[in-house]
């Protein structure tokens, strides 16, 4: 076998970004960002709206020069002559593309697999986003679900390599958004290589082997999923609220919690062991005379991660 | 920054596979000051026959790109109605409103008078005219309002008075028509008599006329909203953007919109020939294949216009004004309704150089003048430049997001 071929490909970065800036006027969208992400790895940029990871997806589709930085997709740099051999290589889902209402799913599959040299029959990707019966359904008549799923068949018409998803399940129904989970998922098994971004901590929790998450254009926190919610240093989250004043000094120094954070009212401690901090925390409240308003607990999740480094919840923008 | 692109990764499309790794030769100037690439090309991490069951099937994006375009137009019955029952529709009302009416009759006063019967007996005898005996006071607000063309009066002895306004055209011949049913009565022996060959024929009335202007002006609607209209919807839902996230090839689309519009041409110019045909009896003189080509060339020239007159606007409305506003003065100097020589000469270089002013000149000199594909080289040779230049226009001015 010749030397080439025996290089790891683990050793290669599928997607490579150093120091990318991409600025509009005054603003900085994306803010001095590095970024490698494996082949077959599913990698998920993670953050509210406005932290500047569509701008990101959207330079390393080649769809926006950057105005600083280095980008490179399969090895390979945008706007060096080599655009149309890469883009037969990339799915591409992104956030708000409209296909047009008056066409078939059949004829819209179609279309899209005219553009590839190579790839699966149309029919076999209609088949597997599990659209066979709307085959001939117009566009115009097909659920959120289903148009999403359309849209992600022509992002696998030609079975790309690299898989860029942009929000591709904002909006839909619980079951819809699974069966988009379950298609990321086969990709993956396949050995794709998958980028994509969500404001949806469940979905970057279940799909991701590892997270960036942004904020204001630069990445705050990186690693899998798990190491991310380890960083909190406690796996637990109880959240409570009381009728009246409560300081948080009164329960940050409770046995087990690692945090204490106050919020419109709402007091949430991140904790190692529940069974030990709760009756601490409903002994602390009765001692002060003050009654409990209202109690939850949860396992830690990203989006808690996305607060204790952010002060801010994901929905707020 | 998108044409660098599109133009460039076309051109080193074909010889992929000898592209030297990581792209280093084809770096633009100034490639060469940044760092070299930290990692080698990556190849695709598994064969490619696994990825998919065949890899045989093969449709060419040009043709699926006009299929579609072509499917787009039929589903839009809105758009049907505009290409195809729009200019039938103008067509029809115009020939009726101008149609040929027969020979017109001049109006003449006759003023009460005691000689007023036997000059009303004079007129008579001439089938042209229309004769209203009124009293001087009414006859004088007649004549001012122009009821009558000519006022015949004959109050006292001698000579009829004749009052008219000469610089009016139907005052004039309606004196002329007076005076000459006057003098027959009076006896006149005609020195030189001529006989008078009265049938109209087609190919110079109005709506002769007309009919190459509404094929030209339909050429123009459908060409340029052919284009327009889905090339703005396109960008507004973002499907430009879209598309060429593939390796779509940007002039593939571009040609697309226009072959479909092709497509189409024949039925919509055959709507309106036909339909003058069948209900004005119109013909076509001149050369058949002069005729197909001048709207072929005229409907690509107009499709080229409609996409440069899209190529950066970013919404429906923004294209709808810059539509209008590239459309109406063809409208208005290029003699679809009237003659375009009625304009002044130092207007004459501009309304002669506008396509439509073109295409309906040479489609009036084949279907009423019998002229000939040599007869109109020169305009086919200009709506032809007219296409080029803006085609190359649009495929360099585009905006795809």
């Amino acid at each position: 076998m010749p030397a080439a071929l025996t290089i790891p490909t683990a050793a290669r970065p599928a997607l490579y970004v150093r120091g990318l800036v991409k600025r509009y006027g005054q603003l900085a969208a994306v803010d001095g960002l590095d970024l490698e992400v494996m082949p077959g790895e599913c990698f998920g940029l993670l953050g509210p709206n406005g932290a500047g990871k569509t701008t990101t997806i959207e330079i390393l589709e080649g769809l926006m020069p950057a105005s600083a930085g280095e980008v490179e997709v399969l090895g390979i740099r945008w706007r060096e002559g080599r655009d149309l051999e890469l883009r037969e290589r990339l799915g591409i889902q992104l956030q708000e593309t409209k296909l047009s209402d008056k066409f078939s799913v059949q004829e819209t599959v179609e279309l899209f697999r005219s553009f590839y040299a190579r790839g699966p029959l149309p029919d076999e990707v209609i088949r597997r986003v599990a659209l066979e019966e709307k085959r001939k359904t117009w566009v115009v008549k097909l659920s959120g679900g289903q148009r999403q799923r359309l849209s992600l068949a022509c992002a696998l018409v030609n079975a790309p390599d690299v898989l860029f998803l942009d929000e591709p399940t904002t909006g839909l129904d619980p079951q819809s958004r699974r069966q988009v989970w379950e298609l990321v998922d086969d990709f993956r098994r396949q050995g794709g290589t998958t980028l994509l971004t969500t404001h949806y901590m469940d979905e970057a929790e279940r799909l991701c082997d590892r997270v960036a998450i942004m904020d204001h254009g630069k990445i705050i926190a990186l690693g899998t999923p798990a190491e991310l919610i380890a960083t909190l240093g406690a796996e637990h989250v109880v959240e409570f609220a009381v009728e009246g004043e409560l300081e948080l000094a009164a329960v940050e120094r409770l046995p087990g919690v690692s945090q204490a954070r106050s919020e419109a009212g709402r007091i949430s401690l991140i904790v190692r062991e529940p069974h030990v901090s709760i009756p601490a925390l409903l002994d602390e409240l009765s001692r002060r005379r003050t009654p409990l308003a209202r109690l939850t607990t949860h396992h830690a999740t990203l989006e808690d991660v996305f607060v204790s480094l952010t002060g801010r919840t994901l929905r707020d923008e | 920054m998108n044409d660098v692109t599109g133009e460039a990764g076309r051109a080193a499309r074909e010889p992929a596979e000898a592209a030297p790794r990581a792209g280093a030769p084809f770096a633009p100037p100034g490639a060469a000051e940044r760092s070299a690439p930290p990692h080698a090309e990556v190849p695709s991490p598994r064969p490619r026959a696994a990825a998919g069951s065949t890899q045989g099937w093969k449709s060419s994006p040009l043709w699926n790109l006009t299929r579609m375009r072509m499917l787009g137009f039929l589903r839009e019955p809105e758009a049907v109605f505009w290409v195809f029952a729009f200019p039938v529709l103008m067509a029809l009302a115009l020939g009726i409103a101008f149609r040929s009416q027969g020979p017109q009759k001049s109006r003449i006063g006759i003023e009460q008078g005691p000689r007023a019967a036997a000059i009303a007996a004079a007129l008579r005898r001439s089938p042209d005219l229309e004769l209203f005996t009124l009293a001087p006071e009414a006859a004088r607000v007649a004549l001012r309002r122009g009821r009558i063309g000519v006022l015949v009066r004959a109050a006292d002895p001698g000579p009829p008075t004749l009052t008219y306004d000469p610089s009016r055209p139907e005052t004039r011949l309606a004196y002329l028509a007076a005076l000459d049913a006057l003098e027959r009565a009076a006896g006149r022996i005609d020195p030189l008599p001529v006989r008078a060959d009265t049938q109209p024929r087609p190919g110079s009335r109005y709506i002769d006329f007309l009919i190459p202007g509404l094929i030209g002006l339909n050429l123009l609607g459908t060409g340029m909203w052919g284009v327009g209209f889905p090339v703005a919807t396109a960008r507004q839902q973002k499907l430009l953007k879209r598309l060429i996230a593939t390796p779509m090839r940007r002039r593939d689309y571009l040609l697309s919109l226009m072959l479909a519009r092709l497509v189409w041409l024949a039925f919509e110019v055959a709507a309106v020939l036909g339909f003058g045909i069948a209900v004005f009896g119109t013909i076509v003189r001149g050369s058949w294949l002069a005729f197909g080509l001048v709207t072929l060339i005229g409907a690509l020239a107009f499709s080229s216009l409609g996409l440069l007159v899209v190529s950066r606007a970013r919404t429906v409305e923004a294209v709808s004004g810059l539509m209008n506003v590239v459309m109406l003065p063809m409208w208005l100097l290029s003699g679809s309704f009237f003659s375009s020589e009625r304009f002044p000469a130092f207007m004459q270089p501009l309304v002669q150089a506008l396509p439509l002013t073109i295409v309906n000149n040479a489609l009036r000199a084949i279907m009423n003048e019998s002229a000939t594909l040599a007869a109109v080289a020169v305009p086919l040779a200009v709506l032809g430049v007219w296409g080029i230049v803006c085609f190359a226009l649009a495929l360099r001015l585009f905006r795809w997001e």
